[in-house]
């Protein structure tokens, strides 16, 4: 008998590291005391994540519930404040505590100085607290509760620097995109509760529950593909996935280790999540399952071809994200839910590792442009480049990310990038369009990628001359977390070798009672394929990742003069891209602006005008009667006595001739 | 002392007034004080009500008082009957809670003719309580009238700038809807004993017992729907509002707000719906719509505004509407998300009300433009402001969530399922409005010297928040205890207004619901 009674320990421990740096921090002012009590509260749920890891290892039941109190009971509607812990709340307990818990440590010293630290911890433990929720919740209400807190955290942090416009604007805009999922979140929502509940009379929001029921609402069916889609709508907002990503590059006006926390490892998969969460729901819709795909491989290509032509670090990378999971996107397309978390875990690692590692060499170019008296943008590549000399352990850990993500074999990226790409086409809802369109963006990575390393840590030192002297590596407080992703980036894909490469896909045999019944349920898997098929495709992917890698070489160390005629010979595509494809300035002519125009004509031409102008005119009109009728109203007392007198006589009259 | 609770909670600020009238004009804080002392001895009274465990079994009224009053031959009775079930105990409650927090908020606002405006707000607080606990529809009607005239005098004397035009918009708008009322709560006593029914005065419990054919329902329902639309407001008889709560001292919005909205609301669950069934089926989809357009058109507009307590009235229309559509859902889940979302309309709002009158109280205006950059200067309010914020826009584990999520759930459940998908565009438009006009005035640079010296919030402040901040997170947390006490109410309301047509006129989510088989 195995007990997981203290499961509500694990987010309650962010949540009071929150409040007590929120509430005293102030008064704590050492900053080694704020940061140890929120590296601490993460810490510590992490020690409880991986002892509940393991203990889950050698169960055989593999789903627990856990329910603490009843939070909304109204008629059919029944809410509890429940935890669901299974494989996969497991692993992302354990990816969110883990990578959490580094990132607070990094966080100590990188944000060493700034004003509001407390402040800082407080909204991150929050964030922690949010996630965990979100993970841990076993009803769409706690997940909901946690997928807002979480957003409520990425507004709070991506304002941090709140005295700078651009940052307020992004926050702004990264809750109110988010909420445009939300709106989609919560009409699935309905829907799926409604339709349950009045045609199959099981009224619930629980998972357990809904994975249980959801085939009552019969495979391929136009609700269920609605919801589904809903759904889908709200994994966009979350995940930044056309048409809702544009937030997300904005985002990078926050701290750096939030983006590497909030914008890449964690908050940002919670979209994936959801529907790994809600499998047997849409394992229903094949229609929806495509429209997924699509999304995801468009977003991969799309984003990564915007991160071709970026020069800020922090945008390359945010790109390269929306990139990623536009692959993590793709795999719960075409039903490799595996893949999907698989590459979730992955990416986890190793784009904590290079946002990580891009705040170190920020923290040190803006120390240096600092101390040497210069404004120049300490975020800027093109203000860089030769930096490895000067920071070693950056160095090393950022280019064993980037292999990781550019997919080089034995790295962890390798291994989740290549089984995406290998359902892509090989899978049962797969198709080979897809798998092109994935692979060309695994190229296009490895090329961005290669691009940013070299123009960051290679070839000639461009910042000013009185900088360089100042440029040192990071404190151990920033390199060990660096070292510690660094290494996961590494071994992380070990769980997953597939059968393929003589590996046992431990990680497959562990999701299995999440995903298993589904994919058996609706036959979804790998269509039969031969072993030279299979390690074609893997033959296709490298050598794709190591042209991308190569042609970096050439671009950007062999012959650095190079970029620069291409741009000039391809003057129109370069802005474009440089530019997003001008998506924001046509979200602006299209949703933004003629809002506000609606907004002052309602208010302006509607409002003021025509209700109150009526109501206005009205009162003019009256006026205008009483002023003939005052002239009745004389004040005089004989002339009332002649009108009753009068009026009498008539009423007489009327009663005596009728 | 149970036997008269009500009459006792209803009358003891009219007592205070009374005594108020002998203390000396010249010392304000005295005034203040006895007056905060008053309306916190109201609530005291009135918390008994909170743990009565009775209304979670019973849906009838309790603590029922009845008194002969005015009899005029046999044409004319009414009697002083009054009484509380779970649908008027939370407005109730919501009243003996707001009055001492708006009158604590009047500290330094208030320094013009002190004991005129106490008084006046003592007479407020009689007026809206009686209206809250009547059982008889004409002893209802006397209370309803009897609340505008003080806040017309606290609008007109108190007031800001624009204050006289206010005022009389205010008294015009919502006297023309009570003249229809008055005319229709005529019409039904006749009818009911023209019909041979024994009527003794005017009371509602047996009104409920008329059978009144569905034409005649028509008119008498509109005319009460008017009365009651211009009070919540409903689009498009909204636009007193706006002018009423810019020129309106701070503890005058937050009563209009909190309080005086719901009797529109309140109106409407007990008297409207359940007197006239069949009307009410009839101008669903129209009410409905009406709702639906409020709640987009009031976030739209309150996008816009530069005034923030105009955008926060503006916001106010938009809150109403999803009020307004839970109710109409003629669900549970509606029900109870349209009761729970005045409550939580009452704090939230009343609280960014009382957040505007601080930014008032410091700089004398109230344009957003003359603000920006204030978090960094006012830490404690800045975080304050950020929490009734995203109450208001309805985050989870805020108050606004459970309601919200109620309405929506529930009008989506009913026939207006469509009402309910654009109603949830409200949610989108909440967050734009609010958190622009939260990051114009609170984030940013600070680039207005007269804003350089601004102080935090004081201790009396924060005493004044601190209520309010509690119940955004107990109903966002832990609403139960609140859904328990209504959810009997509720379900009478609901066998009454939906009567045996039940099962013929709403999806079969409804079916499920006890009672109602």
């Amino acid at each position: 008998m195995h007990s997981y009674d203290y499961l509500w320990l694990i987010p309650l421990f962010p949540l009071l590291g929150a409040l007590i740096n929120g509430l005293l921090g102030k008064k704590i002012k050492n900053e080694t005391v704020i940061g140890a009590i929120g590296t601490l509260a993460i810490a510590s749920s992490f020690v409880i994540s991986v002892i509940y890891f393991f203990r889950l290892l050698g169960d055989s039941q593999k789903v627990h519930e856990q329910v603490i109190a009843s939070w909304i009971s109204v008629g059919t509607l029944q809410v509890d404040w429940g935890f669901l812990f299974d494989p996969l709340s497991a692993l992302m307990l354990l990816v969110v505590t883990g990578v959490g818990s580094l990132i607070h440590l990094y966080s100590i010293g990188y944000m060493h100085g700034e004003e509001g630290y407390y402040r800082y911890f407080s909204y991150l433990n929050l964030f922690c607290f949010s996630m965990l929720m979100l993970v841990l919740g076993n009803n769409a209400l706690v997940m909901f509760i946690g997928w807002e807190g979480v957003g409520l955290c990425s507004y709070l942090l991506i304002g941090y620097y709140f005295h700078k416009k651009s940052a307020g604007d992004a926050a702004k805009k990264a809750f109110v995109v988010n909420r445009v999922g939300d709106f989609g979140f919560l009409l699935g929502l309905f829907l799926l509760f409604w339709t349950l509940g009045s045609a199959h009379g099981v009224w619930t929001v629980n998972f357990v529950e809904i994975q249980a029921n959801a085939h009552l609402l019969g495979a391929g069916g136009a609700i269920v593909t609605a919801i589904t889609l809903l759904f889908f709508l709200g994994a966009t907002g979350k995940s930044a996935q056309i048409p809702l990503y544009t937030w997300l590059p904005d985002a990078m006006e926050g701290p750096t280790p939030v983006s590497a926390l909030i914008h890449a490892a964690t908050m940002v998969t919670a979209g994936v999540y959801m529907i790994a969460r809600m499998n047997g729901l849409f394992a229903m819709a094949p229609d929806t399952m495509m429209v997924i795909a699509i999304v995801g491989a468009a977003t991969a290509i799309f984003a990564a071809s915007i991160g071709l032509a970026q020069n800020d670090i922090k945008r390359v990378l945010a790109y390269s994200t929306v990139s990623q999971l536009g692959f993590m996107f793709l795999a719960v397309g075409v039903g490799a839910f595996t893949a999907g978390v698989f590459h979730l875990m992955t990416h986890a690692f190793f784009k904590a590792c290079l946002f990580l590692g891009s705040g170190s060499v920020i923290h040190a170019m803006h120390h240096a442009l600092h101390h040497a008296h210069v404004h120049d943008d300490p975020q800027d590549m093109r203000n860089m480049g030769g930096l490895r000399k000067h920071m070693p352990i950056t160095h090393i850990t950022f280019l064993v990310a980037t292999l990781a993500i550019a997919g080089v074999p034995l790295f962890s990226g390798f291994f989740s990038k290549d089984e995406i790409l290998h359902w892509a086409i090989g899978s049962t809802h797969g198709h080979w369009g897809l798998w092109l369109v994935a692979l060309f963006t695994a190229g296009l990575t490895a090329f961005y990628m290669f691009r940013l390393v070299f123009m960051t840590f290679y070839g000639q030192e461009r910042m000013v001359e009185k900088a360089k002297k100042h440029l040192h590596e990071s404190p151990a407080v920033i390199t060990i977390p660096l070292i510690v992703l660094a290494v996961l980036s590494v071994f992380g894909g070990y769980v997953g070798v597939p059968e393929l490469m003589w590996g046992a896909h431990r990680l497959e045999h562990f999701l299995d009672p999440v995903f298993g019944a589904t994919m058996a349920t609706y036959g979804i898997g790998m269509l039969p394929h031969s072993a030279a098929f299979e390690w074609g495709m893997v033959a296709a992917a490298v050598i794709v990742a190591t042209s991308g890698i190569l042609l970096a070489v050439f671009m950007y160390h062999m012959r650095p003069d190079l970029p620069g005629k291409v741009v000039a010979s391809f003057q129109g595509a370069y802005r474009t891209i440089h530019n997003k494809w001008y998506v924001d300035e046509i979200y602006d002519a299209l949703f933004v602006n003629p809002t506000k125009r609606l907004g002052t004509f309602l208010w302006k031409g509607f409002d003021v005008k025509g209700i109150d102008g009526i109501v206005n005119g009205l009162g003019k009109l009256v006026q205008l009667f009483s002023g003939a009728l005052r002239i009745t109203q004389s004040g005089l007392v004989h002339n009332y006595a002649l009108t009753m007198v009068l009026g009498m006589v008539v009423i007489v009259a009327f009663y005596v001739f009728r | 002392m149970t036997d008269h609770l009500l009459s006792l909670m209803t009358f003891f600020p009219i007592l205070g007034m009374v005594a108020l009238l002998f203390l000396p004009k010249e010392n304000g804080n005295l005034i203040k004080g006895f007056t905060l002392v008053v309306t916190i001895i109201v609530f005291f009274i009135s918390l008994p009500l909170a743990f009565n465990d009775v209304f979670k079994t019973s849906a009838g009224m309790h603590y029922t008082e009845f008194v002969p009053w005015i009899s005029v031959g046999e044409f004319f009775t009414m009697n002083y009957s009054v009484g509380v079930d779970g649908i008027s105990l939370w407005l109730i409650l919501l009243t003996t809670f707001i009055m001492p927090i708006a009158i604590l908020s009047t500290w330094h606002a208030v320094d013009k003719n002190v004991k005129g405006f106490m008084a006046l707000a003592l007479l407020l607080e009689t007026a809206m309580l009686g209206a809250f606990i009547s059982l008889d529809l004409f002893l209802f009607y006397i209370f309803w009238e009897l609340m505008l005239i003080p806040m017309y005098f606290m609008i007109g004397i108190w007031g800001g700038k624009n204050r006289i035009y206010a005022a009389v918009k205010f008294f015009i708008f919502t006297a023309v809807g009570s003249l229809l009322m008055l005319v229709a709560v005529i019409y039904v006593y006749y009818y009911a004993i023209q019909s041979g029914i024994d009527m003794s005065g005017f009371s509602i419990t047996q009104f409920y017992q008329v059978a009144i054919p569905a034409e005649i329902q028509t008119w008498l329902f509109l005319a009460f729907a008017f009365s009651f639309a211009i009070k919540v407001p409903m689009f498009p008889v909204h636009t007193w509002l706006p002018d009423a709560h810019t020129e309106a001292p701070t503890a005058g919005s937050v009563i209009l707000a909190a309080i005086l909205l719901k009797m529109g609301t309140y109106g409407f669950l007990r008297f409207a719906m359940p007197l006239f069934p069949d009307a009410t089926h009839q101008f669903i989809p129209f009410l409905a719509l009406l709702s639906v357009i409020g709640i987009i058109y009031g976030a739209l507009v309150a996008m816009m505004q530069d005034d923030i307590k105009k955008l926060v009235a503006y916001s106010s229309v938009s809150h109403l509407g999803f009020v307004m559509l839970g109710v109409f859902a003629l669900n549970l889940q509606g029900l109870s998300g349209g009761m729970i979302q005045m409550i939580n309309h009452g704090i939230t709002t009343g609280a960014l009300f009382l957040i505007v009158g601080f930014l008032y109280e410091r700089r004398h205006t109230r344009e957003i433009a003359q603000f920006g950059g204030l978090a960094k200067r006012m830490p404690i309010f800045a975080t304050i402001f950020l929490i009734m914020t995203f109450s208001s826009i309805g985050l989870p584990g805020t108050n606004g969530f459970v309601g919200e999520f109620l309405i929506l759930m529930g009008a989506f459940e009913s026939q207006l399922r469509w009402f309910a998908v654009f109603a949830t565009t409200g949610v989108i438009l909440a967050a734009v409005y609010m958190l622009w006009m939260y990051q114009r005035v609170m984030f940013g640079e600070l680039k207005n010297p007269a804003n350089e010296k601004l102080k935090d919030l004081s201790g009396r402040e924060i005493a004044l928040m601190a209520p309010l901040l509690l119940f955004v997170f107990w109903i966002g947390l832990y609403p139960n205890p609140f859904f328990e006490k209504m959810t009997p109410a509720l379900e009478q309301l609901l066998q009454q207004v939906n009567g045996t047509e039940i099962v013929a006129m709403v999806e079969p989510a409804q079916i499920q619901l006890p009672e109602l088989k």
